[in-house]
């Protein structure tokens, strides 16, 4: 195994290499926000359900086994029973496109799973995971000292890649562009409602200049947004429409 | 080489197989069993995919084609190399050959830790025996009045809190001190040295302390149910955190991380049993501990058929399969 520039080679048994790309503190971190507030929030959710049903919210009296005691399950346990359940892919990872993976690219096992949440009592020290974020930026994987202990990494979980792919080679058997030219108009349609109305005008119109060197840049100039979106789709052929609104 | 009309040739050749591989893989990902066949068929479509991406790294590199090989590739490798779901057969294989192997790998450092807590016990007896004052550092004001007026801060605990939530407090605490001293090993050792040490400390002080109001035997009284288990997971944490320690500083692996890893992996299902002891402590120490109407001789009883449990499960004992003839 090999690492540079936050990606991974594992080897496989087929002989071609398997590239991992690691997830940086920033991305770790922003899962981590995201499942925290899930947490409290479902914590919060099931106290309130407690105090509108009239149990007493307290560990003096039995009520505490109705009130408190799932409130601080749901909490405290979260990150280990979620991991366990969903094999490493909590709610908090999907939404932030990570999930954690052995250091061969395995499915981590549950014992790893396990010994990565043990160990927050470690990489949460002194407060808010200094110790784990620390470790993070120290190391060439990226990885706390839970996922040193368990063997795990937290790699990026690229799911559109898939769609993508078959997008393209859908758009290939209906179009004659060349692959390059593909998939670059797939990416200008895909992200057209993201860019500035000034600058998607400006890169459809030098990708239409080029695609038909006779087609005018001064009418080009004249068309409208809409125009020049679906002049786009157009040469990626029948197929382009629904994918991209 | 390769020209454009080559590769979108290529591409179209193989998009079926992709197509395949992408509605195969998330079948087998919602199943929790696959067939043979199913696989078999997984493998295959891994080799095939292997063989388009080694193409595609070649001939359109940086491309999305790439990428969107590079996902598949991964997630069937991810889904091939999952481990088999064991159930009670890991369970079952964990109780009767791991634990018991780690177990004897340990018995020199779980020694150790028990000297180490038997020694701190002793210094904290002779400290607060010589300087009585010092009992200040180990005991609350709240614990050292209630002894002070000749009682023992547990009593009357079972009419405060109800036994359930003092369970469920006093185990979360046991399990968290436990966890602690083990991942403290991380430090070289040292921070589960120091753990066991505090803790034998405090130990030897509160049975001083309390010797001196006469008060000994109620505090015997009420640790012996559940404390010979408490203590020894203690111990066994410790000793788990000290290889833990030994793992870095001596590494046996290709590397001190690896070394680290493999030795987290062994000791992990030990202290996933030691965690479920510790929940029976829990229970006991809430439940029958506080409770006078316990009389010292089933307090003695419980105490140490619990603890032969606990003996049997790390020996291997209570479950292994007997030899036939």
């Amino acid at each position: 195994m090999s690492s540079a520039d936050d990606r991974v080679t594992v080897q496989s048994v087929t002989g071609v290499d398997l590239t991992l790309a690691i997830a940086g503190p920033g991305t770790r971190s922003y899962a981590f926000v995201i499942d925290w507030h899930i947490r409290l929030l479902l914590a919060c959710a099931w106290l309130l359900a407690a105090a509108a049903a009239q149990v007493k919210i307290t560990w003096r009296t039995h009520d505490g086994l109705i009130s408190l005691l799932p409130a601080a399950v749901i909490y405290f346990l979260y990150h280990p029973v979620i991991e366990v359940m969903t094999r490493g892919h909590t709610p908090g990872k999907r939404m932030a496109g990570v999930r954690i993976l052995g250091r061969d690219g395995s499915q981590p096992s549950i014992t790893a799973l396990l010994l990565r949440n043990v160990f927050r009592l470690i990489d949460s020290l002194p407060a808010t995971y200094l110790v784990g974020l620390t470790t993070c930026f120290l190391t060439r994987q990226r990885v706390r000292l839970g996922d040193m202990a368990a063997g795990t990494l937290l790699v990026l979980d690229d799911a559109a890649a898939e769609a993508s792919l078959l997008r393209i080679e859908r758009l290939a058997t209906n179009s004659k562009l060349s692959l390059d030219a593909l998939e670059l108009i797939d990416q200008v349609l895909e992200r057209w409602e993201s860019l500035e109305s000034a600058n998607r005008a400006q890169v459809a119109r030098s990708l239409l200049s080029r695609l038909d060197p006779k087609e005018d840049a001064a009418n080009l100039a004249q068309l409208s947004d809409a125009t020049l979106r679906d002049m786009l789709r157009a040469h990626l052929g029948s197929d382009a429409a629904p994918n991209h609104v | 080489m390769f020209d454009g009309e080559d590769i979108r040739r290529w591409i179209m050749a193989r998009a079926g197989s992709w197509r395949a591989s992408v509605n195969n893989l998330a079948a087998l990902r919602s199943q929790r069993q696959a067939t043979v066949d199913e696989a078999l068929n997984a493998v295959e479509a891994y080799r095939g995919l292997a063989r388009d991406l080694a193409t595609a790294r070649r001939v359109v590199p940086n491309s999305r084609t790439t990428a969107g090989l590079e996902s598949l590739y991964r997630q069937i490798h991810t889904l091939i190399s999952r481990r088999p779901r064991g159930g009670l057969e890991t369970i079952q294989s964990a109780l009767r050959l791991d634990i018991p192997k780690v177990t004897r790998e340990l018995r020199v450092p779980i020694l150790s830790m028990a000297l180490l807590m038997g020694v701190s016990a002793l210094a904290g007896w002779w400290l607060i025996t010589t300087f009585p004052t010092l009992i200040g550092m180990f005991a609350s004001e709240d614990m050292i009045d209630h002894v002070e007026q000749g009682h023992l801060w547990t009593e009357g605990l079972i009419n405060v809190v109800p036994s359930s939530m003092l369970s469920i407090g006093i185990l979360a605490n046991n399990i968290t001190v436990s966890v602690l001293a083990f991942c403290a090993g991380i430090f070289l050792g040292l921070g589960t040295l120091y753990l066991i040490a505090m803790n034998g400390l405090m130990l030897g002080a509160a049975f001083a302390f309390v010797h001196q109001h006469g008060l000994a035997r109620a505090l015997f009284e009420f640790i012996i149910a559940h404390g010979p288990v408490e203590l020894s997971v203690i111990c066994i944490a410790g000793a788990s955190g000290v290889a833990l320690g030994e793992s870095i500083i001596r590494p046996t692996g290709s590397s001190r991380r690896d070394s680290f890893q493999a030795c987290s992996h062994r000791i992990g299902p030990l202290l996933l049993l030691c965690a479920a002891l510790l929940i029976g402590c829990g229970l006991i120490e809430g439940f029958i501990s506080p409770d006078p109407r316990f009389p010292m001789a089933s307090r003695i009883t419980i105490g140490a058929c619990y603890w032969l449990i606990m003996w049997s499960l790390l020996t291997g004992r209570l479950f292994a399969k007997r030899i036939v003839d």
